[in-house]
């Protein structure tokens, strides 16, 4: 059997002290564990850590547990939580700090779609200016699991029917602009 | 010359594709309200929920080229009809005034880029431009024609309506309601108004995002409403595109109509069936086609 | 004395550590010795604990052996310590108002983290006192007598107990109570926490106490309109609302009631919240206090058009006691002390729309609930919901309108033990399935933490998550037609639905909704929450910063009734106090016109705000009352030929205080 202990080794305090101070994480340390986060997200029944213990386990310094977590990806930015919570913490801003750090330190869930997603879609956006719909969930489809590509054809083919599905592979006119945006790959933000 | 347009307006990827009803229907009623609205000329994409996750400058970056675009051109108000564009052009211009860092960052990027600082350019979303500018009362003095007996449900979804937005009240938003019942439309009282769609889930975690869609139109039909009223592509895509899988799933016989409100309001103003974008919609076509086809004799002028 | 004995200034400064509370900031050492080198200073040390007896006998012996004849102490604020060190300075024989305090705790090492700039501003905040001190001139402090009666303002259980605590003393007291009965929010509930015995029960002894008593003046259905005067003399001026009865006529026979042309109740009932009606011509509850009845003129249709059959005037013929021509009139009174006593309202759960108050008939509030399983209430105490059945489960959502930073910041303190005993009386009353949905359990008090095990016990079920939201629509079977609760449990780590047939919103105790008008009647202040503030939170929590008036009950902040009767009982000893000692000592930081440089512009008369200053038509000259002056200095500003002065704010006194602070070192 597995243990299930924390050492208090394994916290990173320092981690958890410094977090507090990116922008929208000030209110971290406000946390009253009330839950109303999890309460009223529409994604925590399908996450596994709920977001209140996302809090709590950030606060506490584990930081490997949550950026490992699916929970962070599943959240969808509907700033639910945020809007709600009664101690003004803004989550959502903290899932994304957190999303940040997970690419950056490569602990994401590799192959798990979201944050695949996230990668594509930034990359077309740093090429091209702008992206397409069609071309961003094909190569996430590939890079995380094609098989899903099956079960979009019938409503790619409705799409198409209706013209709401282009191929077409847009991007801006002036895009030597965007060379003046740091690379996302080497980032710390 | 061509007529300045106070209005500027910012498509988004997703008015360009999925979403192109939208642009048509937006655009037509803003044709019939005669308020001229000129695109941004060479927008970019401006990041969506997506690109914080992966950089947070870099996503403030991206919407700030767009605003500073915006800019150039002289307008004040720069119509984003995505929820997720509103929010994150919004939000944007929230970190830059609440983080000097984030301001430097900003700075220094649009001066290499070549473009202007930036300035007070208002983002704002068709509803609350339809609401503040145009006016209830107006609405209901330019209504053509009306919806007799179709009954629906206003739906938000999440992004509009949350920490960066003005269009609406957070928790019992209502003028998407005052709107639809100007153009005599009637209104029942959803209250999953601002429940997430899950967004993108649908394309990668796909059986959780539409289990979220199938409980949104669910409790509409419960509800008695005939079709829901979106002001969001995502929204719009998500619970028009799935609902014959709904079915296959539930075996239940959800078939709605799921309209964008510039489309409802639209019509009402005059507009026509294609030029509004309804035959590009996938659930409910025959309703569709039952309230919206021109059939002069079905009409009912006010 | 010394200050004459070699007709020289001699200045002894005395810098206090307040153990690491100053020291720690501030290099005490270094101010004490940057200090001995200014003029005028013979000795200058520094101590530990200034305020502790050898600090102030090292003041004394320094007055004695030194001769010093100016002191100044640079420790924490005068609030707290200056009576000390005059008293100090007294005993040695000195004028007390030749010490000068320095406040380097709360203006400098407390705020401040810099122990270096915290040190330049100390040694500043010194020199600048010593500068002043060099002018001040012996004073003596003037005494005002004190009326014997007091004020007590709000007849809940906080007025109630205060008023009968002084009035058993021997003294006068009126009480006077915006509503037609006393009784306040304590009479709405049911039982009360952890002993479960009645609140009627016990309230109402002590409601028949304060009519019957004969040093008590009560006055229902009345409002303070005016307050003039300070500590010792307050003139209150009280507006007796009409209630078109004679309270001296009515026995309280109710027949008129009965007599009404509304042959239903069809007004909403205040006192059970509108869950009850009741008719135009009323009595609040069976043991109103007086038990007189009232008339509510926007719905008697005599009072509003003149037009009724007046059959209530038939049944009170032989006594005559129902008066529609009634006025309001207006009652001076003159009082040495007030006690304000004016209670709390609930938070309105509208506010929160995630809950649905209003929008599901069954979702109710805990003060609701108090009237549903009250015997007298208006279902007799069955608790049935709106739409007439038992409930088989029921949710007791907590914090609603507490500890949270879109409503209230504060915890309400008396919800957790609300919920507790209303969970227990309606698994009494209906068996039902409780669940309680809290953040905190608070049960700190006597007897209190036992309750809670006593209720655990029962099988009442507590969800540790604040609910997110109440909604009507179902995702299973199990939820058609009932309302359902969505939670974290944070127990248990999962989001859980939870069907409920009736939902109880904890709802928290905010500030009465004239908080802010009352508290700038009385001169006193509020906390940032909107409470009243007490003098000091630990140390004086009855007393305000006015002299002669104290705060008691919930008006100063959410207590439970037993704290409440504490500080109504800690603010009646302090008014007995203030009545039996006679007299009041004031600060003699009086203004003064220096009659010979009076021009007699009469420009300062009208900008007194405490109506201190006249004219003196014979002299042609302003004259200042001493007893009436508050030092506000307002006509020392505005005397356009400078004539008029203040004792401790002299010219040279400010001016050389200034010079010391701007002088850097």
């Amino acid at each position: 059997m597995e243990r299930q202990i924390r050492y208090q080794r394994e916290a990173d305090l320092e981690w958890a002290h410094q977090f507090t101070k990116h922008p929208g994480c000030e209110r971290l340390l406000s946390c009253i564990q009330c839950g109303t986060c999890s309460g009223t997200c529409p994604l925590s029944i399908y996450m596994d850590l709920t977001p209140r213990q996302v809090i709590a386990l950030v606060r506490e310094g584990f930081r490997e547990d949550v950026l490992r977590s699916q929970t962070i990806w599943l959240c969808a930015s509907c700033y639910a939580c945020s809007v709600e919570c009664p101690q003004k913490v803004s989550i959502t801003d903290i899932m994304y700090r957190l999303k940040r750090e997970a690419i950056r330190s490569n602990l994401y869930p590799k192959r798990f779609p979201i944050p695949v997603l996230a990668r594509e879609f930034c990359d077309m956006v740093r090429q091209r200016g702008r992206n397409s719909e069609f071309w961003v969930v094909f190569r996430m489809a590939m890079r995380s699991n094609p098989k899903i590509l099956l079960s979009m054809a019938r409503t790619g083919w409705e799409l198409w029917r209706k013209g709401r599905l282009s191929l077409r592979r847009e991007r801006i006119q002036r895009i030597n602009e965007l060379q003046y945006i740091p690379a996302t790959s080497k980032e710390v933000d | 010359m061509e007529p300045s347009a106070r209005y500027l307006y910012y498509p988004g990827c997703s008015l360009k594709g999925t979403g192109i009803a939208y642009e048509e229907s937006l655009l037509t009623t803003f044709r019939l309200l005669e308020m001229p609205v000129k695109e941004l000329p060479d927008w970019n994409c401006c990041g969506a929920t997506t690109y914080m996750s992966v950089s947070e400058t870099s996503a403030t970056l991206l919407a700030a080229r767009n605003l500073a675009l915006a800019r150039q051109t002289g307008s004040k108000d720069l119509i984003a009809p995505c929820n997720a564009c509103y929010l994150t052009l919004r939000k944007s211009q929230r970190l830059v005034a609440d983080y000097p860092q984030i301001a430097q960052e900003t700075e220094r990027f649009l001066e290499q880029a070549g473009l202007p600082r930036l300035d007070s350019v208002r983002v704002r979303h068709p509803l609350e431009v339809l609401y503040n500018d145009v006016g209830i009362q107006r609405l209901r003095e330019l209504t053509v024609r009306r919806l007799q007996g179709v009954r629906m449900a206003s739906y938000y979804g999440c992004q509009a309506v949350r920490p960066y937005g003005e269009v609406d009240d957070p928790h019992e938003p209502t003028r998407m309601d005052e709107i639809l019942r100007a153009v005599g439309v009637e209104v029942v009282g959803y209250n999953l108004k601002t429940k997430c769609c899950g967004g993108p889930l649908t394309g990668t975690i796909h059986d959780v995002g539409v289990r979220l869609n199938y409980i949104l139109l669910k409790e509409a039909m419960r509800l008695g409403a005939q079709a829901m009223v979106t002001i969001c592509p995502l929204c719009q895509f998500n619970l028009d595109a799935y609902q014959a899988e709904i079915r296959k799933q539930t075996g239940e016989p959800i078939d709605m109509p799921i309209l964008y409100l510039t489309q409802v309001v639209g019509w009402a103003l005059g507009g026509d069936y294609r030029e509004l974008g309804l035959h590009r919609a996938i659930s409910g076509r025959k309703l569709l086609e039952q309230w919206f086809t021109v059939r002069k004799e079905a009409e009912t002028y006010v | 004395m010394s200050e004459k004995k070699n007709g020289q200034v001699r200045i002894g400064v005395y810098i206090c550590h307040c153990g690491a509370n100053i020291a720690d900031t501030v290099d005490v050492k270094a101010v004490a010795e940057y200090a001995a080198t200014l003029p005028g200073v013979v000795i200058a040390r520094d101590y530990k604990y200034m305020c502790s007896d050898p600090g102030q006998e090292l003041i004394q012996q320094d007055i004695e052996e030194h001769q010093i004849n100016r002191v100044v102490v640079a420790a924490c604020s005068p609030s707290l310590h200056e009576h000390t060190f005059r008293g100090a300075a007294e005993r040695a024989g000195l004028n007390p108002f030749f010490v000068q305090m320095v406040n380097i705790r709360e203006h400098d090492s407390w705020v401040h983290t810099e122990r270096e700039a915290a040190t330049v501003k100390a040694k500043d905040l010194v020199r600048a006192a010593v500068q002043r001190v060099y002018f001040h001139k012996p004073l003596e402090k003037r005494r005002v007598p004190i009326h014997p009666e007091v004020l007590v303002v709000g007849g809940g259980i906080a007025g109630i107990h205060a008023a009968l605590t002084v009035a058993n003393s021997g003294k006068k007291v009126y009480l006077v109570e915006r509503e037609a009965t006393i009784g306040g929010h304590m009479a709405q509930y049911d039982k009360t926490f952890p002993t479960l015995d009645c609140a009627a029960c016990i309230l109402t002894p002590k409601m028949s106490a304060v009519k019957a008593h004969p040093n008590i003046v009560l006055w229902t259905y009345s409002e303070v309109v005016s307050v003039d005067g300070s500590v010792g003399d307050y003139k209150v001026v009280v507006k007796r609302k009409p209630r078109y009865i004679r309270e001296d006529l009515c026995v309280g026979c109710l027949q008129c009631i009965d007599a009404c042309v509304f042959k239903e109740p069809k007004f909403d009932d205040e006192f059970n919240l509108g869950l009850s009606k009741r008719k135009p011509i009323y009595i609040p509850f069976p043991q109103a206090t007086p038990k007189v009845v009232v008339i509510d003129p926007e719905a008697c249709i005599q009072l509003r058009t003149g037009k009724c059959k007046r059959s209530c005037l038939e049944a009170c013929v032989e006594r005559g006691a129902i008066d529609f021509e009634q006025k309001e009139t207006y009652e001076e009174i003159h009082v040495g002390s007030i006690i304000i006593a004016t209670g709390f309202k609930t938070f309105d759960p509208r506010r929160l729309p995630q809950y649905g108050y209003g929008r599901y008939p069954n979702v109710y509030t805990t003060l609701e609930v108090e009237r549903l399983v009250n015997a007298s209430g208006p279902t007799s105490g069955q608790v049935i919901t709106r739409d007439g059945r038992v409930p088989k489960s029921v949710g007791i959502i907590l914090c609603v309108g507490s500890r949270d930073e879109n409503t209230n910041r504060w915890c309400s303190r008396v919800c957790c033990m609300t919920s507790l005993k209303l969970a227990h009386l309606i698994k009494e009353h209906t068996g039902a399935e409780v669940y309680i949905f809290y953040i905190d359990m608070r049960a700190a008090g006597k007897g209190y933490e036992e309750f809670y095990q006593r209720v655990l016990n029962e099988g009442v079920h507590f969800v540790r998550g604040r609910v997110a939201e109440i909604t009507d629509w179902a995702l299973d079977p199990s939820e058609e037609g009932k309302l359902v609760a969505r939670v974290e449990d944070t127990n248990t780590g999962f989001v859980r639905r939870i069907p409920l047939d009736m939902v109880v919103l904890a709802v928290g105790l905010e500030p009465q909704f004239d908080a802010h008008e009352v508290q700038r009647m009385f001169g006193i202040s509020c906390s940032l929450d909107g409470f009243f503030l007490e003098k000091h939170p630990k140390l004086a929590p009855a007393p305000t910063y006015t002299d002669g008036i104290f705060i008691a009950g919930l008006c100063h902040g959410p207590k439970d009734i037993p704290d409440t009767v504490m500080q109504a009982g800690y603010a009646a000893a302090e008014a007995i106090a203030l009545a039996d000692t006679g007299y009041f000592e004031l600060e003699p930081n009086t203004a003064y016109v220096v009659e010979e440089e009076c021009s007699g512009c009469k420009s300062c008369v009208p900008l007194c705000p405490y109506q201190a200053i006249t004219f003196k038509e014979d002299k042609q000259k302003a004259f200042i009352n001493e007893v009436l002056c508050k030092g506000c200095g307002t006509c020392v500003a505005a005397c356009p030929s400078g004539s008029i002065r203040q004792n401790l704010f002299e010219d040279e006194e400010i001016f050389s205080e200034i010079e010391g602070v701007l002088a850097y070192a």
